[in-house]
């Protein structure tokens, strides 16, 4: 309940914020802080200095650049639920973020805290992955910017270094007409997911394309590559989703608790699969 | 180390050197004296400690105090204006929406972010806006009536 | 004021909490006050081989350091007491700090107190020590098998005691004879009190009275003073005063005497300084006495018809590393006693043993034992229809006992006071619309739509503890009897202090409410006052669903004595025979005459404090105190329906309709009552469906926080429909029976048999609680892996 203590800057920009952390040891950076101090309360983390980022102007908001969704890395849950540009554009990631947690945590847990902390069960990293986003972030060597499915290496493990900072995600989109649907097993206890599934579904002239992608399965958030490959072109009818997934979707060492081993979240991820791969498909404006 | 702050609570700004490990719920209960905030769990899943800061419902258990530096806080002793309760402090009177009382400030408080993004919940949109708070004492079916009645009164 | 009992008067608790001005402990500070942290062991069972507080010393704020050597060799007691004593029962010691061997995760071994509770957490986190691991057992079955780690020498095989209720001879001929058996082995789930508000205290010595003030999160502070006296500090009792301001919620959890409120009054005593101990979510978690953690194996002998010939029960039940507070009570008077449910059952036997294992220590939760014994009952009646093919509502029938059979004697020691079993279940089922709800079931069945689950539960309960006499023969060290102080003022305003504590229930309204209704005056004028050691002079607190039947009773003997003063003033004045003086609607008057001409309750008062008038032999004032003793349990009872449907797909559950019919005799406020219904079935559901303390094997405990441990949540309950019959209780003033904990009782194997139900196309008997969404899956798929 009573954190250890640490030292606090804040920076009011990204640059300084890269010199913080340049200069101090064991630092970690603070945005919404609703994964971090969580772990400080705990005394899971003990970092000696704490930078806060969740100042900087101009690392908050979605906006639409080319085609693509620029999404602020300190941008809220609220913000990403009530988003016009998202819910028009990628409705997944506002409909993902209207799950995480409850309207407290949401109005302050932010984009790129959550994907900082890589917890395989949060709901963001499915859709995410579905959606083909990017995350940008920001070093002593200038900007980089990695696929997500690069990004997440492990549990609570992330191609972030250690002197960077998560400055934008940003998500291209389509022309196509598109459907999506994001579902999840609820932990009764946590509010995370169990298994999330991330559907989407889009119809172009040349047929119809799907993108899958689950968290709360595995150690990072998987993509079901192979049932998107045998769905390419396909009708989607109930029948053909089923067959997809039950023939192509293969989940290799499951993350197991007490309240789910592995081998249901295995099954769930099969059942939600085929349950948002048909939502977003109805979902499909024709 | 210690790091100056100033946080308008209930109209009014305090000016404080904090530890950066304060919790805004302690800077609240210990150094301002405004208990009405309650500490249930700590892991930021109980609610009891639900404020509102800048117009939305946060937890205070899970903000540092230098993060509140320069919002306004409003806790549950600054909800009634000039002596009359605020309409969810009456509503939940009116419907026996609390029993020993300790959620009920953070419910309230979250019931009031509730109702200022949605005037009119339904029953389950009031339910789903209730998720991050635990009632141990009432079943929670009080607490769904005294916000539906708030939400009729503000007609 | 006539009429004010049964009315729904809001709350005069109220004003305070929903402005967040609640006495709560941990809201109170008092000058030099220090902060606690206490330093617990990490492991389930160990020797301690060293303890370094250096480190702990030198950090900067650091008040002390102790650990229980410091203790033992202090002239305090150093311990926690049991105070409910069985024949059999094993009382190795429960020291407030282990200095020699640690027997559960979270165990105490050394405090600091320090200037803030961030630098106590510090310094106890620097705190050295070094233990000896030994073995590790948390199953009560596991704990009583041979080989299996020992916790004390003097309780071979960890058995703390051995007792069993009713002849087994009958049962077993009853066994020998019927025609149809049913069996089943079940559990009760482990589950934490989990109030909201953490167990705190805050004690505050001064060595030039030599006085202890000690605020504490109490359900009952006289006997928390008293324990803490007689067993753990070392302080007479008249030097020691409890407060319990506003509690936030108990739930059984905050009865018990623990470990760390001795501690935090033994440093408060050692540094002349005030202390305060707030537990943190966690902590609370690993050392809140738990609840229920039973392992039963039970059995039916039934005839062609159903009707019961004899049910004989064994249980393992857990009573973790030590014996708590009322701990062997709870799975034996309170749980043996209650096995012939709401049925005339001709013979019963139950054995339980008590076992001691490595976790936290085990004692009354919210309904403790009557949930334990419910849940056996229940299911089993539920099994025998489907056994014997016949609806759970008629098996039900033909075995209630009849409601023109009361008083009735069970088979295991409780006579029933009074009772409509048809009653209940007819207007539940009538509320519930069974009929189109079986018609449902079976179009889902034939549409292959999702299960629908129809699941009763028809439970007794035996609350209003407890007539003295006989829990003394039973083994309790207390008499269990409640005290009301009537105080009325010269200006006829009444404050009542009663030796309850509410922690929720609404006392300052209820008791206000008798004492309107029997003195006709206002609420206004009345004020009730509980928890303060200082103002009245004993009691026995709120759990058990006490407060209105004993409570309740004690408010209105003494009532009934001032009015009897009164009457003897008041004939004085009116210069008439007190037997000709009625006392009605507030005032004294001639029988037959006009009562406008008499005098009311405030006015004889006046007289009684001025005494310049009185009659011979009549003292001044107006003031009583009365003791009432129950002539027996109170048993209230009711009808509960649970529907849900099941996702065979995923085994996730969704509550769709919870019905709930009781019958707590007369009653007092009924938004009051329904509220504790709400709460106490929601309880229950928490129970049945998500809820579970669970230990790994090596006595870690995995859902020690709500990242884990699940408490109801808002959006997973529904509105619940309520009813409710009145059979008043035949034994007391009030006819009032109890409520506070009948929800918690009856829901777990309402939802239980809900599912079962749904899911009985696919074979499935029995599931053990919680519900979780593998154990379903699994049992609707056995064998499956994906």
């Amino acid at each position: 309940m009573y954190p250890a203590e640490f030292d606090y800057v804040r920076a009011d920009s990204v640059q300084e914020a890269i010199e913080l952390l340049n200069q101090h040891q064991d630092s970690k950076l603070l945005a919404g802080g609703h994964s971090l101090i969580p772990m400080l309360k705990l005394r899971l983390a003990q970092p000696a200095t704490l930078i806060d980022i969740g100042r900087i102007p101009d690392m908050e908001g979605v906006s639409l650049k080319d085609d693509v969704v620029q999404v602020g890395a300190l941008t809220t849950h609220a913000e990403l639920t009530d988003s016009e540009t998202l819910i028009s554009l990628c409705p997944l990631l506002s409909e993902a973020a209207s799950r995480v947690g409850d309207p407290q945590v949401r109005h302050r847990g932010t984009i790129g805290g959550n994907i900082a902390h890589a917890d395989p069960a949060s709901d963001l990293p499915a859709p995410l992955l579905a959606l083909d986003a990017t995350v940008h972030m920001v070093g002593k060597d200038g900007e980089r910017s990695v696929a997500i499915g690069d990004f997440f290496v492990d549990l609570l493990t992330t191609a972030l270094g250690e002197d960077e900072v998560i400055t934008r995600i940003t998500i291209p989109i389509g022309k196509d007409s598109r459907g999506s649907s994001y579902l999840k097993m609820e932990h009764p206890a946590s509010g995370y997911a169990v298994c999330g599934a991330a559907a989407l579904v889009s119809r172009s002239n040349d047929g119809s394309h799907v993108r899958l992608a689950l968290n709360g399965v595995t150690a990072t958030p998987c993509r079901g590559g192979a049932v998107e490959e045998a769905l390419k072109g396909s009708d989607l009818t109930d029948v053909a989703i089923d067959a997809a997934v039950d023939d192509h979707l293969s989940i290799s060492e499951p993350l197991s608790d007490n309240f789910a081993s592995g081998s249901f979240r295995v099954h769930l991820a099969h059942v939600w699969s085929k349950r948002a791969l048909k939502i977003a498909r109805d979902r499909v404006s024709e | 180390m210690t790091y100056p702050v100033s946080v308008e609570v209930n109209g009014q700004v305090h000016e404080r050197d904090v530890e950066p490990r304060l919790l805004l719920v302690h800077f609240l209960r210990q150094m301002l004296g405004l208990t009405g905030t309650a500490v249930g769990c700590e892991t930021g899943l109980c609610g009891a400690c639900t404020v509102i800061i800048d117009g939305e419902t946060v937890k205070s258990c899970i903000q540092l105090t230098v993060q509140a530096d320069g919002t306004k806080v409003t806790t549950i002793e600054g909800l009634a204006s000039n002596g009359d309760l605020h309409p969810l402090q009456k509503s939940f009177w009116d419907d026996h929406a609390l029993q020993c009382g300790y959620c009920t400030p953070g419910m309230i408080m979250a019931a009031k972010g509730i109702l200022d993004n949605n005037p009119h919940p339904t029953e389950a949109e009031i339910r789903a806006g209730l998720k991050g708070n635990l009632c141990r004492c009432t079943g929670y079916q009080n607490i769904v009536k005294a916000i539906q009645n708030a939400a009729k009164g503000g007609e | 004021m006539a009429g004010v009992i049964g009315s729904a008067i809001k709350r005069r608790e109220d004003p305070a909490l929903i402005q967040g001005k609640g006495r709560f402990t941990d809201n109170l500070s008092v000058p030099g006050m220090q902060y606690a942290s206490i330093v617990r062991s990490p492991y389930a069972h160990g020797r301690i081989e060293s303890i370094d507080t250096s480190a702990a010393q030198a950090t900067p704020g650091v008040v002390a350091v102790f650990t229980g050597k410091d203790i033992e060799e202090s002239p305090s007691g150093g311990v926690v007491p049991t105070v409910w004593l069985l024949p059999t029962l094993k009382t190795p010691p429960h020291p407030i700090l282990a200095s020699e061997v640690v027997r559960y995760v979270g165990e105490g071994v050394a405090v600091v107190v320090a200037e803030n509770p961030y630098i106590a957490k510090d310094a106890a986190d620097r705190v050295s020590v070094e233990y000896e691991p030994l073995g590790v057992v948390c199953d009560p079955e596991d704990a009583v098998a041979e080989g299996a780690p020992q916790l004390f020498e003097e309780a071979p095989r960890n058995l703390a005691f051995e007792w069993e209720l009713g002849e087994s001879e009958p049962v077993e001929e009853a066994f020998t004879n019927a025609p149809k058996k049913v069996e089943l082995k079940l559990r009760n789930n482990r589950i934490l009190p989990h109030p909201i508000e953490p167990r705190s205290a805050l004690a505050s010595y001064e060595d030039h009275s030599g006085e202890l003030t000690l605020w504490l999160t109490s359900q009952n502070p006289h006997v928390h003073r008293l324990l803490m006296s007689l067993a753990s500090i070392g302080l007479p009792e008249h030097k020691i005063r409890v407060i319990a301001g506003d509690v936030g919620g108990g739930f059984g959890g905050k009865i018990h005497h623990y470990p760390d409120e001795a501690i935090a009054s033994w440093c408060s005593m050692q540094l002349n300084q005030p202390v305060k101990w707030t537990a943190t979510r966690s902590e609370g978690n690993l050392t809140d006495a738990h609840g229920r953690d039973h392992v039963t194996r039970a059995a039916l002998a039934l005839d062609e018809e159903g009707r019961i010939r004899g049910f004989k029960v064994e249980t393992h039940a857990a009573m973790g590393a030590y014996l708590s507070t009322f701990a062997p009570a709870v799975p034996t008077y309170l749980y043996g006693t209650l096995m012939s449910g709401q049925y005339d059952m001709p013979a019963i036997h139950v054995s339980v043993k008590g076992v001691f294992t490595n976790t936290a220590p085990v004692d009354a939760v919210r309904g403790a034992g009557r949930p334990e014994a419910t849940y056996v009952v229940e299911r089993l009646m539920d099994l025998a229809a489907t056994e014997l093919d016949l609806d759970p509502v008629e098996i039900r029938r033909r075995n209630f006992v009849a409601a023109d059979a009361f008083p009735y004697q069970t088979q295991v020691a409780l006579e029933y006071d009074s009772g409509n079993y048809q009653g209940t279940l007819d207007r539940a089922l009538e509320i519930a619309g069974y009929d189109e709800l079986r018609a449902e079931q079976t179009r889902r069945r034939e549409a292959g739509e999702k299960p629908l689950g129809i699941g009763f539960s028809t439970y007794i309960e035996a609350c209003g503890l407890a007539p003295s006499q006989l829990v003394g023969a039973l083994g309790a060290q207390a008499g269990l009897w409640e005290a009301a102080k009537i105080r009325v003022h010269p200006s006829g305003s009444v404050t009542l202090f009663v030796g309850t504590m509410a922690q929720g229930q609404g006392h300052k309204t209820t008791y206000a409410q008798i004492v309107a209704d029997r003195l006709g005056i206002d609420l206004e004028s009345i004020d009730v006052r509980e928890g303060d050691t200082g103002e009245m002079q004993f009691g026995m607190g709120t759990y058990g669903s006490r407060s209105a039947a004993v409570g309740g009773s004690a408010v209105v003997k003494g009532l009934d004595r001032l009015i009897a003063k009164g009457r003897l003033i008041a004939a004085h004045l009116m210069e008439a025979s007190p037997d000709d003086v009625v006392f009605e609607n507030g005032r004294y008057s001639i029988r037959g005459g006009d009562p406008s001409e008499g005098h009311s309750f405030g006015e004889v008062t006046l007289q009684a404090y001025l005494a310049h008038n009185l009659p011979e032999g009549t003292e001044p004032g107006m003031e009583e105190t009365a003791f009432y003793d129950p002539a027996n349990f109170t048993f209230p009872f009711g009808s509960h329906i649970a529907v849900v449907e099941v996702d065979p797909d995923t085994g996730e559950i969704e509550l769709l309709r919870y019905i709930a019919v009781d019958d707590c005799g007369n009653v007092i406020n009924p938004m009051i009552v329904d509220g504790q219904v709400q709460g106490g079935v929601v309880h229950g559901i928490g129970q049945a469906l998500w809820e579970e303390a669970l230990y790994d094997d090596g006595g870690q405990m995995i859902s020690a926080t709500l990242l884990d441990y699940a408490l109801p949540r808002a959006h997973k309950v529904v509105s619940m429909e309520l009813d409710r019959t009145t059979t008043p209780c035949p034994h007391n003033p009030l006819g009032v029976k109890g409520i506070g904990e009948a929800g918690a009782i009856a829901s777990p194997p309402a939802i239980v048999n809900a599912v079962v139900d749904a899911l009985k196309p696919y074979g499935i008997r029995h599931l053990e609680m919680p519900l979780t969404p593998e154990k379903v899956w699994r049992a609707i798929h056995p064998g499956e892996d994906a």
